[in-house]
């Protein structure tokens, strides 16, 4: 390795894109021994930090897109280090100059003209809310948004989970409504992948959109759009409550308003998402929906809770390529069958589609079967 | 009322006259009424600065000085004690800040400079409202409190026994001892813990100046330096040690057990029992939880057994009271529970050890007669020791608790030792060697081959798990399902490993003890934010607290190693002899008054005063403050509904002029 210049202008452009404590890293390393490339082909995070306190190149390589913002690194970190946003600083920086990988490219071109990261048309967003019957928010007739993420509108297993998750409001009584097409992507993952232009016009115009349409209460089917209504509009001047679906349907049948009385006769294990657990420390509502349902038989896995494994889908991951083998999702079903577990119970659309890919690459692919928590509950129904 | 007033600006080199315009200053203060003389000077703190002061006293007849320098922390002391020599009353000296709340928290000379001149404003206008009052002295009781009986206290104790003090040394647990009693070796030298330390606890169990109280605790504190008086809960331990000859023979005969505190739930004990062979006291108490006899009523074999009748089961706790002069708070710390972090796996992998776990582990005296093994009786082939267990951690504790890095290569090297074949790994961040001969101890490891790997271990897994957990490329050739894997980086080679081992020894962070808090507010000794005891000044007064009289040492004020820990509990001897060969002390003059014709008996102020220093004449239905015990806080003061106490010093009108001062501008 040559002789290196610390080239310290590229560290302070780096703070200025939002990497705060970049310097009050002090080189443990258990950022890296946390992050679950670990069990795999590492990522070594601690390295990129180093390269880039001291602006070196390297801190921009290859390795800064494995990140998949799972915050695994971050809850350990012992100097607090906000090491999502140094991630996501660092791509917000680099992907000024146009660095973005390929592969992202096109969901990105796809949420900039749609207002969706899946190639599907703008027009087409409701079609799924017109055939299931569900109404446009109204503020006089509705308590809450359902806000179902893009994904139920452009792909059949997430159109399942969002199907099951609008039976379970109904039954529980929730009046609820949706937006029509004006709606679109929450912008989560753009904002990792560090397009923060594309971000803000899409938080501006859902702002709006919200605003518009008198927005109070939100209900979020996915942890993604939750964790950047929750933490990220303020920005953009919105005030709403926002309720993740698992913390509605514990409250339904805490109140008693939803009675699941068919029985599943299943075990069941619960993979805590990490935007919904690590990312905001909602490790209880869905546990506790479970243990609620008839017939269900619960097991930890060995990583859960802050320690659970990522699925390998977030920061931008859902649309890059991971090689066979290196694939957090296909390391997650084994370790649920290892604890007796018949059913993997989870409460993401991303998380549901990594594991359903998994799950084909298994030997029998009905070893087990991948559920999102409001289908399980629908089903005792 | 004084009006013939000296002001004297202090340079203090370029502190302050690098930020203020002293002189501006000094001419500013020479127009303010009642000033008759302005001055600057470079150091008044110096003996030419003082004397300066003293020679205005005397020629002009000043009758009141206001000095602009650093914080009355630091030398208001000083120029109090220069104008008493000079004839002035003490309390006619005020201070203005213009270091710390001025020159050295400003920006710009000119901003600095008007500030300055507020506060000497507002110094000189209360100067003009101040009374001389009298300091009182008051005798010191030639005895001392120790609280604590670790190495700390002990050595405290001992030091002042040995000068003659008569000494309680109050310990919780049934034996003194602490912490130290329970290690083989210390590093870095490797002396045999119990040869050092037993010698000191058999003195301190013998010393005709000590009066030994173990399983007790302090419940009240009253009184003030000189004269603390300590109510001690004397714990029922159903056996009568004047009579109990420590023969032994009953805790042979009990037929219950329960964990032993001791041996860290490693081994068991009896209901009546010695918490270790060398306990000081050497007799035995009886635990109400295990003893059958206490719980149903069957049993009392040890009655029939004790020869000398010693055992006592109507014994109840009593409460004693004694008066001592001065205090040493030694109460040491406790170890984090490595639970905390749920990612190492202890409680939940039997083969994941805390670091009192495997000091117990390793003595010859504990529970596998110094054999190092597994749970289930192996011994192991390999070793990880993780350092910084919570340390260095925002998550958990900000401080580096400074020993672990030490015993973690003392365990490295019992281990190298003992098992020569195993292979030991310490992971850390850094190593911290900074003590007389510990980084030769670093250096001596690395010779013995002990692996360091730079990085902090991550996560420690159970074999069976890590199989169910990874691919099958990620399992270390030969694992076992009941070995253990630790996940670090060594950040030198920019590489993870998956380190098979037997055994993980984890270092958990030293924390404050569980009632630290109470213990504070008993002793009245404030804490720091990490939750130890606060040091009056952590370089010049790291055994004195704010409470005069009470002194801490050891590691109840921070972690620190056993020279550190006897390097204090000696300051602290040394530091409460010297209180008490003084003989008698001055206490505040600055002390609360009530006004009798103004008070209506309500007494909203008794129950407020945290020193008891209010009592209630029945007769007259009046309050009144007993001088002696007034620190002169203020709460009666502020709480008085008829505002019929006054607080001397810092009256209405002294407190209203000054902060006229500072608005007058
Ligand atoms: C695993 C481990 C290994 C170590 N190895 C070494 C080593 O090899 N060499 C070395 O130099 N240092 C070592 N140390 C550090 C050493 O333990 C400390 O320096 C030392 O014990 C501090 O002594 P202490 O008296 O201040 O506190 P402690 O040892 O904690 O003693 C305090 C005493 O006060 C009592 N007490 C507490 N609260 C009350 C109360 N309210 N009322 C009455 N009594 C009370 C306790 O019961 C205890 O007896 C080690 C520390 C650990 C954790
Ligand atoms: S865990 Fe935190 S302090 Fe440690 S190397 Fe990673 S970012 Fe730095
Ligand atoms: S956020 Fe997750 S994937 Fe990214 S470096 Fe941290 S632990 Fe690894
Ligand atoms: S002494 Fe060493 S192991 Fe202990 S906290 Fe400090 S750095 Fe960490
Ligand atoms: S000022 Fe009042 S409350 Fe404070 S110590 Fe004195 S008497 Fe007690």
């Amino acid at each position: 390795m040559p002789a290196a210049t610390p080239f310290l202008e590229v560290a302070d452009a780096l703070k200025e894109y939002g990497a705060h404590d970049l310097d009050l890293c002090y080189q443990c390393s258990t950022c890296t021994g946390s992050c679950p490339w670990s069990f795999v082909e590492p990522l070594n995070i601690r390295r990129l930090i180093r390269l880039a306190q001291l602006g070196l190149p390297g801190y921009e390589g290859e390795d800064l897109w494995k990140c998949t913002t799972c915050a695994s690194c971050q809850v350990r970190c012992p100097r607090g280090v906000a090491i999502v946003d140094l991630v996501r600083s660092t791509r917000a920086m680099i992907g000024e100059t146009g660095l973005i990988p390929q592969s992202l490219r096109s969901a990105l071109g796809s949420v900039k003209g749609e207002g969706n990261p899946w190639n599907g048309k703008r027009e087409e967003r409701n079609a799924w809310t017109e055939s299931a019957g569900i109404p446009r928010f109204d503020p006089k007739k509705h308590e809450y948004l359902l806000s179902a993420c893009c994904m139920p509108s452009y792909d059949k297993r997430s159109r399942r989970i969002a199907d099951a998750l609008w039976k379970v409001l109904q039954a529980g009584g929730v009046r609820a409504g949706v937006l029509g097409p004006e709606e679109s992507c929450c912008g989560e993952a753009v904002r990792k992948i560090g397009d923060e232009g594309t971000f803000t016009s899409l938080g501006k115009s859902n702002a709006a959109a919200f605003e518009k349409a008198g927005v109070r209460k939100v209900i979020a089917l996915s942890p993604h759009c939750y964790h950047t209504f929750k933490n990220e509009y303020a920005a953009f001047g919105v005030k709403v409550e926002v309720h993740h679906a698992s913390e509605i349907m514990q409250r339904l049948i805490f109140e008693g308003k939803l009675k699941p009385h068919k029985k599943l006769d299943r075990t069941v294990t619960w993979h805590d998402p990490c935007y919904l657990g690590r990312h905001n420390d909602i490790f209880d509502a869905p546990r506790a929906v479970l243990s609620a349902l008839p017939g269900v038989t619960f097991r930890e896995m060995f990583r859960h809770k802050k320690q659970s494994l990522c699925c390998g889908g977030g920061g931008g991951r859902m649309w890059m390529e991971t090689k066979r083998g290196e694939r957090f999702s296909d390391l997650r079903l084994p370790e649920a069958m290892a604890v007796g577990a018949s059913v993997l119970a989870t409460g993401c659309p991303y998380c549901v589609n990594m594991f359903e890919d998994s799950r084909l690459g298994l030997e029998r692919e009905d070893a087990i079967q991948v559920r999102d928590l409001a289908e399980l509950v629908a089903e005792t129904l | 009322m004084p009006y013939k007033i000296g002001v004297y600006v202090c340079h203090c080199g370029t502190n302050i006259a690098g930020m203020v315009n002293v002189e501006e200053v000094a001419d500013f203060a020479r127009g303010i009424p009642g000033v008759t003389l302005s001055r600057t000077y470079k150091f008044m703190c110096s003996d030419p600065g003082q004397a300066l002061l003293q020679e205005d006293i005397r020629k002009n007849g000043l009758d009141a000085v206001v000095v602009a320098a650093c914080s009355p922390l630091m030398h208001e002391r000083t120029f109090r004690r220069a104008a008493q020599e000079a004839g002035l009353n003490p309390f006619l000296v005020q201070i203005a800040n213009i270091r710390e709340q001025c020159s050295w928290v400003t920006e710009g000379k000119g901003a600095a400079t008007e500030k300055a001149k507020a506060l000497v404003a507002a110094a000189v206008r209360r100067a003009r409202e101040h009374q001389p009052l009298e300091m009182r002295r008051v005798e010191i009781t030639p005895s001392a409190l120790v609280v604590g009986g670790g190495i700390a206290g002990i050595q405290a104790a001992l030091d002042l026994a040995d000068a003659g003090v008569q000494v309680v040394l109050v310990e919780r647990e049934p034996s003194i001892g602490g912490h130290m009693a329970m290690f083989d070796k210390t590093f870095p030298t490797l002396d045999c813990a119990a040869c050092i330390l037993t010698p000191k606890m058999v003195a301190a169990g013998s010393h005709p100046n000590i009066k030994l109280m173990t399983w007790s605790e302090v419940e009240e504190v009253s009184g003030f330096v000189g004269n603390f008086k300590v109510k001690i809960r004397r714990k029922a331990g159903y056996v009568d040690h004047d009579k109990c000859t420590g023969c032994g023979l009953c805790i042979e005969k009990c037929p219950y057990k329960a964990d032993s505190e001791f041996e860290q739930g490693l081994a068991k004990r009896k209901a009546i029992y010695l918490p270790f062979a060398q306990a000081v006291p050497n007799k035995p108490i009886i635990d109400k939880n295990a003893c059958a006899y206490l719980k149903n009523g069957k049993c009392r074999v040890c009655v029939k057994f004790c020869e000398a009748a010693a055992i006592d089961f109507t014994q109840q706790d009593r409460v004693e009271e004694v008066t001592v002069g001065t205090i040493v708070l030694a109460t040491g710390f406790q170890a984090m529970d490595g639970r905390r972090i749920p990612e190492l796996g202890y409680g939940r992998l039997p083969g994941v050890y805390s670091a009192l776990e495997f000091e117990r582990l390793n003595n010859a005296a504990g529970p596998t007669n110094g054999v190092i093994q597994t749970r289930d009786g192996r011994a192991p082939r390999s070793v990880a020791i993780l350092h910084c267990t919570g340390s260095r951690d925002e998550n958990h504790h900000r401080y580096c608790s400074r020993v672990c890095c030490m015993y973690a290569l003392k365990y490295a090297h019992l281990l190298r030792e003992k098992l020569p074949e195993a292979r030991v790994y310490n992971f850390y961040i850094d190593m911290r060697c900074f003590g007389k001969g510990y980084e030769e101890f670093y250096k001596r490891l690395q010779e013995e081959g002990v692996r360091f790997v730079r990085g902090k271990g991550a996560q420690v897994w159970g074999g069976a798990e890590w199989k169910a957990m990874v691919p099958a490329a990620a399992v270390p050739e030969g694992l076992e399902d009941h070995q253990l894997v630790v996940v670090a980086e060594d950040s030198l080679l920019q590489q993870v490993l998956h380190v098979p081992v037997d055994m993980v020894v984890l270092t958990p962070a030293f924390e404050p003890r569980f009632d630290a808090e109470e213990v504070g507010r008993r002793f009245l000794v404030s804490r720091g934010a990490d939750g130890f005891f606060l040091e009056q000044h952590p370089k010049l007064a790291p055994v004195s607290t704010t409470n005069e009289g009470v002194f801490i040492a050891g590691a109840c004020q921070g972690p620190k190693d056993i020279p550190d820990t006897v390097a204090q509990g000696s300051a602290a001897a040394s530091k409460a002899l010297s209180l008490i060969t003084r003989k008698e002390i001055e206490i505040e003059a600055t002390t609360a008054h009530v006004q009798d014709e103004l008070c209506s008996g309500c007494r909203t102020c008794i129950g407020l005063c945290p020193y008891n220093a209010i009592t209630f004449d029945e007769a007259r239905k009046r309050a009144a403050v007993n001088d002696a015990l007034c620190k002169g806080c203020g709460t009666c003061v502020a709480a008085c509904p008829s505002s019929a106490i006054l607080a001397r010093h810092f009256g209405d009108r002294q407190i209203f002029s000054e902060i006229e001062g500072l608005l007058s501008l």
